[in-house]
């Protein structure tokens, strides 16, 4: 309980400009040359000993990706994305380049850490600080790993994938968010450094959530993260991806792709927690998160059920979608997005009914505060041949103060007679007797706001894992400091 | 363990309290009636210090110590609670959640070990069975679908867990069938002991059948006009406001 007392005061005392990430760092570790050309995808594709087909596939993207327009259909503004001012491939840094200890590090970040109750080794290693003694979540990691093998279920980098299971990973990637989708996945796919790779064999049920948690010592490469998961006939997987700790990073753009593959009665549930750097107060730094996400239900009767909590990000970009090829399959995508200070995000989903008897379930929860700008934007299509498709989709918008925005932009497109969809939206403001009610019992104001925005986002935050869950209450509540007084 | 001494209150820039001087003991129930507009409600607020009520003059000792300053949620944690007379729903929040949270609140205020789940659950148990209430209503989200009855049964739970100083009923039986009245007042009279004090802001004398008082006083244009015994209540039942309608002499 005494982490909880402390809680309350830590988030009196942090503002929104004291959410810095203590030190940065100029030390060049074994970088690529800066910009963007084909020398850069070779020397990324040479440093990671690809095959030679892999590398054809970067620089296909890359052609492509010279060729096409930026997306500007999303309710966003920054200022045009200057591609040859950043690096694209950094090695790991080494020890020495690293804080040394906690005591070096952003006490602000800690605080937020001890406000998540993260354990302090986990939060040496979010931190970024060197560690030498092997600690739990390798040890555990690798304990995991090996119950894993046991089972089947391949679990490692998309790196390792590559060298280990070549045909698995030409097999699928790209097979669903295709190299030339869209700018952010074609600048990916030329330039993606690591990421996860899942297989799931027949039958198999994983036994245990996979998370990024466990292979958290290569999370440095999060700017141009690959995830690839393939679930085989009649297996289930649980994904976890991100923590609720604050990301540190220096790299502003950030261009994900994640594609997801289900066979015959198979089940893939992808659950994130996005909280990046979302800049100051004024709106200066930040992550832009441009995120492509895409799962198909190949196989009859397969289920993929998307999860998200996004807090960070000074610009979010991002439709995990599902294709509901397979007759019978299920999609479903629960999302809660907060923005606050100047964020801005721009986030839904896309269900695309293909087999017959396919459905999809929708709910968002949208919390605008600050002078934030939020926007709900999603698109349920119905093929012609999809009959008996069935949607519901519920999109809910909360304002914090009067000088943020909440936007729902909602497309319907239906080719077949026998599809029914619903739609549900509503806008709501937190109530001054919302909050004098909650006072009135001793509950403070920036407690009480917590208070209400978890309840509004509640049948979202239970579809995550039971303890992620409890670490994104109290992220939500975080994520809305400063937002009212 | 109450005293208001020549207290003036405005709402928005409106002077409504002009000079209350109240002081209730310890084990006491006192009833503050008054017609239509006559700054019940605002008493009410102002006491729990809710913003935009501004205190231009007077003061407001609790306990000895003058709260006038303080922020609601801390007079919450001195021992004020204020039963509403439109309970505010919180969609998704559970009442054990938002008991929870709120008596851990105070009593962190209060300097008091906060209680951990186990514990807040048997407390709260103990509670609902004291005052006959369904477990299922700590499950369902705080006055969410709760029909009139259920929203007022639903406050004097909190009461009961909340364990308050003083309590200050306002209006709290608006819109009440004679049925729930009856209910909510033997929740109180549940509540009621020698340490503690009831503050009943009623239009209607009924509650008062139920409630009976040890102090009635009429509030009327933001003074209190007249004070007495139980039987002033009877009287206005009676001759109604008429008497109280102009204004001060």
């Amino acid at each position: 309980m005494a982490a909880t007392l402390e809680t309350v005061e830590q988030v009196k005392s942090l503002e929104m400009e004291k959410y810095k990430y203590g030190f940065v760092t100029d030390i060049e570790s074994d970088k690529a040359p800066k910009g963007l050309s084909e020398d850069t995808v070779r020397f990324i594709s040479a440093k990671k000993n690809e095959p030679e087909w892999l590398l054809e596939w970067r620089l296909k993207a890359y052609r492509h990706w010279l060729t096409m327009p930026e997306p500007t259909w999303g309710k966003l503004q920054h200022a045009p994305i200057d591609y040859q001012d950043s690096y694209y491939y950094a090695a790991p840094k080494s020890n020495e380049d690293r804080p040394q200890s906690l005591d070096e590090v952003d006490p602000e970040l800690l605080k937020t850490y001890e406000k998540l109750g993260i354990p302090i080794r986990e939060q040496e290693v979010l931190a970024g600080v060197a560690v030498d003694y092997v600690f739990d979540s390798v040890s555990v990691a690798t304990t995991f790993r090996e119950q894993l093998k046991e089972v089947g279920v391949i679990f490692c980098s998309i790196s390792d994938a590559v060298q280990e299971y070549p045909e698995l990973v030409k097999k699928y990637m790209g097979s669903v968010v295709p190299y030339g989708d869209n700018k952010h996945a074609c600048l990916n796919s030329a330039v993606f450094t690591d990421g996860s790779f899942v297989y799931i064999p027949k039958g198999v049920r994983c036994p245990m959530e996979l998370s990024t948690y466990f292979r958290i010592n290569e999370l440095n490469t999060g700017q141009f993260e690959r995830t690839l998961i393939v679930a085989d006939e009649g297996s289930y997987v649980s994904y976890l991806e991100g923590c609720t700790a604050p990301m540190r990073d220096e790299n502003q753009l950030h261009a994900a792709v994640v594609e997801l593959v289900t066979m015959d009665d198979a089940e893939i549930k992808y659950s994130t927690v996005q909280n990046w750097y979302p800049g100051d107060a004024e709106g200066k730094g930040g992550i832009y998160n441009f995120v492509t996400k895409r799962g198909i239900c190949r196989g009859k009767n397969s289920k993929i059920s998307w999860t998200q909590v996004e807090t960070g990000s000074a610009i979010t970009w991002k439709y995990p979608s599902c294709i509901l090829q397979g007759d019978n399959s299920v999609g479903e995508f629960y999302s809660v997005a907060i923005t606050n200070g100047r964020q801005q995000a721009d986030t839904g989903t896309k269900m695309i009914h293909l087999g017959k008897n396919t459905t999809s379930r929708i709910i968002s929860k949208g919390i605008s505060a600050g002078k934030s700008q939020n926007t709900y934007r999603g698109l349920v299509r119905v093929s012609a041949k999809a009959e008996g498709a069935r949607n519901f989709t519920q999109c809910d918008s909360l304002l914090v103060g009067d000088t943020c925005g909440a936007h729902t932009v909602p497309y319907i497109e239906s080719k077949n007679r026998s599809a029914r969809l619903e739609h549900e939206a509503t806008t709501s403001k937190i109530s001054e007797d919302q909050l004098f009610y909650c006072r009135q019992r001793g509950i403070s104001e920036e407690d009480a706001v917590g208070l209400v925005v978890n309840g509004f986002c509640r049948e979202v935050l239970q579809e995550l894992p039971m303890e992620f869950a409890v670490e994104a209450q109290k992220l939500v509540s975080i994520s809305l400091e400063g937002s009212v007084g | 363990m109450l005293e208001i001494k020549n207290l003036h209150a405005e709402v928005e820039g409106k002077s409504i309290l002009k000079g209350i001087n109240l002081t209730i003991n310890k084990g006491e129930v006192h009833a503050i009636m008054g017609p239509n507009g006559s700054g019940k409600s605002t008493l009410a607020n102002v006491l729990a210090g809710r913003d935009d009520y501004e205190v231009t003059e007077g003061s407001i000792f609790f306990d000895g110590k003058d709260i006038s300053e303080l922020e609601p949620e801390e007079r919450a944690g001195e021992g004020i609670f204020l039963a509403f007379q439109y309970p505010v729903e919180i969609p998704g929040v559970t009442n054990t959640t938002f008991l929870k949270e709120a008596l851990n609140a105070q009593r962190k205020y209060r300097g008091e070990e906060e209680l951990d789940g186990m514990e807040f659950v048997k407390m709260l148990r103990g509670k609902t069975k004291e005052l006959g209430i369904k477990d299922d209503m700590l499950k369902r989200a705080v006055n969410v679908g709760f029909s009139g009855g259920e929203k007022k049964r639903n406050d004097i739970l909190q009461m009961a867990v909340l364990n308050p100083k003083l309590a200050v009923l306002d209006e709290t039986d608006s819109g009440l069938d004679i049925d729930a009245l009856r209910i909510v007042a033997d929740g109180v009279n549940k509540l009621r002991s020698e340490n503690n004090a009831i503050l009943v802001i009623t239009h209607y004398q009924r509650l008062l059948n139920y409630i009976v008082p040890d102090q009635v006083h009429v509030l009327a244009h933001g003074e209190i006009r007249r004070s007495g015994g139980k039987e002033l209540a009877l009287e206005l039942e009676e001759k109604g406001y008429a008497d109280y309608s102009g204004e001060a002499a």
